[in-house]
């Protein structure tokens, strides 16, 4: 995690935050955020988790319920969005129809009484960063998505806010420029050493995007880690579940101590893993591993659990294959493996064993 | 990323097969082929014929009702604007004759002649009232004129019946007159058939020897035969066929004929003269001015820009176009008053109804039907019940003078007249339009999304400066469609200015309309038409070039 320059303050805050629209539901609980300046944060949810209103409220276009909303040390609830100074890159470009590329980047400089060269330099250099130099006086409507979020990009960008907010960019863009796209922006992002915040639904974007990620769920954080640490160490079972793919298994914490506990599957056998958020014998958990830790015919040395497994089904998806099995009663375990030359291609019905190591396995809530 | 070229990072501008397949196609042949060798642009059109032709027979059954029942008619009623046959086809002679006539003093006797011959003709088919209609919209007074001379003219030539009777008793025998004017053959089948019997035929070179008598007999025997439906083997002629023929026999040298014609020829140098000027002017001093002979040789032609004129406050007389004078010129005041009010109206319209509009686009869905419900409330009421209730409101001891003088804003004795003028027709026309403006106004900005507004503020802007720079030009469009259906609309409204608007406040289709139904002065009311439409169209093409037609939009 990166640490705020002058490391008194973070450069954005949210503190006991929360947003009703209707007086009877609270659409944010209780936000508790520090966003340290040149960071660049995801916020990542499913749809209605509250992480788009965190970030409306955080543009100004809503005001929150309670708490209070810093920016570089000053409370901004009640600062109207203009004065913020934030830019801001909308999920539909927002591009303004009826002017040109370069009178929609003009926009924000003439709005803040720029001179008339300044201002050309300052949109030519913006333009230029997003490789879109050429197209300075086209239409909105005459250019493709990803062009128009280029400018949408270089609009944020051209008043060189300190904060810029991202809704969903790229979420109508096809996956090819999708991936293009979320390279240029945080290296853009590094280069200018601006905060950014990101609202994505797609895990694999906050992964590969962001320095820090927060996970929302149910109008909280569910867990705020880099994504490393988010997909390798969960916190609960929404973030196991929620980010990449997960196995899981459902049983009873039978033994525990403070590095590991043993959990008594609901098929009956024993398995050894990492408690989470398990504290007491008895206890009903939720085993996760991921697929790609788990061996076919495992070689992994004594440590390692085998279980008794039934082929289901077996996929060929070109690097990996995916192969579905029956593990302890459940027939929804995915295990994948590489596409090596001397990997065997395994057949349904086929009996194998399957095998992990201990600290692969953790025992989250249910 | 890779650049493949300077058109754009997400341009893709290779050769793929398709396109390297047409080009060297396009190169080999020149124009496109189709895979049987036929070019590709006939069966392109091959292979659409049967759609346009089913489009078209979907709209075939539109287009005939609307080609019937609107086109057809508006273009005969612009044609009237200009029609103006009346003229020569009730006074063929006399528009004749006064192809001569220099348009100095009166025209001659032989004008006057053959008006009595057109008017007898008109009296019996009773078209001289219509005439005299017509005319009196360029001269007033002709249409008593031509009444009264409908009634008069059977006794013009009487001296002449007179005098040949005394000459001969046997001038007054309608058989004398069938036998000395129709074919033989004709009379033969005439006396023995009943009612009109065959149609009347000249006797053959009758027409050369007498001319004038010869054309006054077959108009009476066409109108004895088609009017009355008698036979003219039994009918006494008009006294002016007698007139025609004194003057024939005056003319002739020399007669060769039936002897009681030569008799009489013998006879009309002693007889005592009765010009048919004389005649006219016994039955009407009008006949005696020049301008009543003036007016009808200048509206002769079958077609006249008179209408034209007059709707433009001009007259035209036989020394050119003239202005009307200074207090019957009311057609520029009402154009120009119809223009006014329905700009005003429009701006009303815009200033009450963009506010609307806007709020009921960005308010939350139920909220927003409930206010559209509202406004279109209006629309369920009759027009009439509206437009009167406005009567009650407005009127000096109405609603809202009441309110006005409880409040204290004017004193008792200064209320304000909001009804029968301007003001009035302003008020309840804008009410009544305003619909009109606010529906294509929401369906407009239904369209923006919110987010353009957001985006221009996280840039920096004011409320104001984001809405006036970035949601008001996307907003364009539907206040240019408003605009346009609320102008047409007020430009050519006629109920209520009628209800309202008492004599300052009405507009130029209240006029357009009491020509219609009242004065029944169809061309001028085409006219007016005609340069409303003018001006309608005139302002579309202008807000075509000033705004663009496809700057509008109603959603």
């Amino acid at each position: 995690m990166l640490k705020a320059r002058d490391d008194q303050h973070a450069f954005v805050a949210f503190e006991r935050v929360q947003k009703s629209y209707d007086g009877e539901n609270l659409v944010v609980k209780d936000l508790n955020l520090d966003i340290a300046r040149g960071e660049f944060l995801t916020m990542l949810g499913p749809s209605g988790s509250g992480k788009t209103t965190c970030l409306m409220m955080l543009a100004g276009f809503e005001t929150a319920t309670h708490g209070e909303i810093r920016l570089d040390g000053r409370e901004i609830n009640n600062i109207p969005p203009h004065k913020r100074g934030i830019g801001m890159v909308f999920q539909n470009y927002a591009l303004f129809p009826h002017m040109s590329v370069a009178e929609n980047l003009s926009f924000p400089l003439e709005v803040r009484k720029i001179g008339k060269s300044d201002r050309e330099a300052k949109i030519k250099r913006a333009l230029d960063m997003v490789q879109m130099g050429d197209f300075a006086g086209r239409r909105p409507a005459q250019l493709s998505g990803g062009q128009q979020q280029r400018i949408a990009l270089a609009r944020a960008l051209v008043f060189e806010p300190e904060l810029v907010l991202m809704d969903e960019p790229l979420g109508a863009l096809d996956k090819q420029l999708r991936e293009t796209l979320q390279f240029e922006i945080t290296n853009l992002a590094h280069q200018l050493g601006i905060t950014t915040v990101y609202v994505t639904h797609d895990q694999t974007e906050a992964l590969t995007m962001s320095d820090r990620v927060a996970v929302f769920d149910d109008g909280r954080i569910q867990q705020l880690a880099p994504p490393d640490e988010l997909y390798e160490q969960p916190q609960n079972s929404f973030v196991a579940q929620f980010i990449g793919e997960n196995n899981t298994l459902t049983g009873t914490v039978s033994k525990i101590d403070a590095r590991t506990c043993v959990v008594r599957l609901d098929s009956g056998e024993e398995i050894d893993a990492v408690p989470v958020n398990v504290t007491e014998v008895g206890e009903t958990t939720l085993i996760s591993i991921r697929p790609e830790r788990v061996e076919i015919d495992p070689q992994l040395g004594p440590n390692a659990h085998t279980l008794q497994a039934e082929v289901l089904e077996f996929i060929y998806m070109g690097d990996v294959f995916r192969t579905r099995l029956r593990v302890a009663g459940r027939d929804d375990f995915i295990v994948k493996t590489r596409n090596r030359a001397d990997q065997v291609r395994l057949n349904p019905g086929q009996q194998v064993s399957i095998g992990w190591l201990p600290q692969d396995c953790r025992a989250l809530d249910r | 990323m890779s650049r493949s070229s300077v058109t754009g990072p997400d341009a893709f501008t290779g050769t793929t097969p398709d396109t390297a397949l047409r080009t060297a196609d396009a190169e080999q042949k020149g124009a496109m082929l189709a895979a049987d060798g036929t070019p590709l642009k006939r069966s392109l059109n091959r292979a659409l014929r049967a759609q346009k032709l089913r489009a078209l027979a979907l709209i075939a059954p539109l287009l005939l009702f609307v080609v019937i029942t609107f086109i057809a008619p508006i273009a005969d009623m612009l044609f009237r604007s200009v029609e103006n046959q009346i003229v020569v086809e009730t006074l063929p002679r006399t528009v004749a004759t006064l192809d001569e006539w220099d348009g100095d003093g009166l025209p001659d006797d032989a004008t006057f002649q053959a008006l009595s011959v057109d008017l007898s003709v008109a009296a019996e088919l009773k078209t001289h009232t219509r005439l005299g209609s017509r005319l009196n919209y360029e001269n007033t007074g002709l249409s008593s004129l031509f009444r009264k001379s409908g009634r008069g003219v059977d006794e013009i030539g009487e001296g002449y019946l007179d005098q040949f009777v005394a000459v001969n008793p046997a001038w007054e025998d309608p058989l004398v007159w069938a036998e000395l004017m129709g074919d033989p053959a004709w009379l033969a089948q005439a006396r023995e058939a009943d009612g009109a019997g065959p149609r009347f035929e000249l006797a053959a070179g009758i027409d050369e020897i007498l001319p004038r008598t010869a054309d006054a007999y077959t108009a009476f025997a066409d109108i004895v035969q088609t009017v009355d439906n008698d036979n003219p083997a039994d009918e006494e002629p008009w006294a002016i066929v007698y007139q025609m023929l004194y003057l024939d026999l005056m003319d002739a040298p020399q007669i060769d004929g039936p002897p009681l014609l030569a008799e009489a020829a013998a006879a009309v140098p002693g007889f005592a003269t009765f010009p048919a000027r004389e005649g006219f002017a016994e039955i009407d001093d009008g006949w005696t001015d020049p301008a009543t002979w003036r007016t009808i040789k200048t509206f002769s032609g079958p077609y006249t820009s008179g209408y034209f004129l007059t709707a433009a406050d001009l007259r035209l007389t036989p020394d050119g176009i003239q202005r009307e004078p200074e207090e019957t010129r009311i057609y520029a005041t009402l154009f120009g008053r119809t223009m006014f009010m329905s700009l005003t109206i429009m701006g009303c319209c815009i200033l009450l109804g963009y506010p609307i509009a806007f709020l009921l686009s960005n308010l939350p869905m139920r909220t927003s039907n409930i206010l559209l419900i509202l406004v279109l409330l209006p629309f369920w009421t009759s027009l009439l019940v509206r437009t009167s209730a406005w009567k009650v409101l407005l009127q000096e001891q109405g609603v809202i003078n009441d309110i006005l003088v409880w409040i204290g804003l004017v004193s008792d004795g200064n209320r304000l007249a909001l009804i029968n003028n301007q003001a009035g027709t302003i008020i309840a026309m804008t009410h009544i339009l305003l619909p009109f403006m606010i529906l294509p106004l929401y369906s407009v900005m239904k369209t923006i999304p919110p987010s353009y507004m957001r985006a221009a503020k996280s840039l920096g802007a004011t409320d104001w400066t984001a809405f006036w720079r970035v949601y008001f030009p996307q907003s364009v469009p539907g206040i240019g469609a408003g605009c346009i259906l609320v102008f047409i609309l007020s430009i050519g409204y006629y109920i209520t200015p009628e209800l309202v608007g008492g004599t300052t406040g009405t507009f130029i289709s209240n006029r357009i309309a009491y020509h219609i139904s009242q004065s029944l002065n169809w061309g001028l009311a085409a006219a007016l038409g005609t340069i409303l439409l003018a001006f309608v169209l005139a302002l579309y093409w202008i807000y075509d070039r000033i705004v663009g037609i496809d700057n509008v939009s109603l959603g």
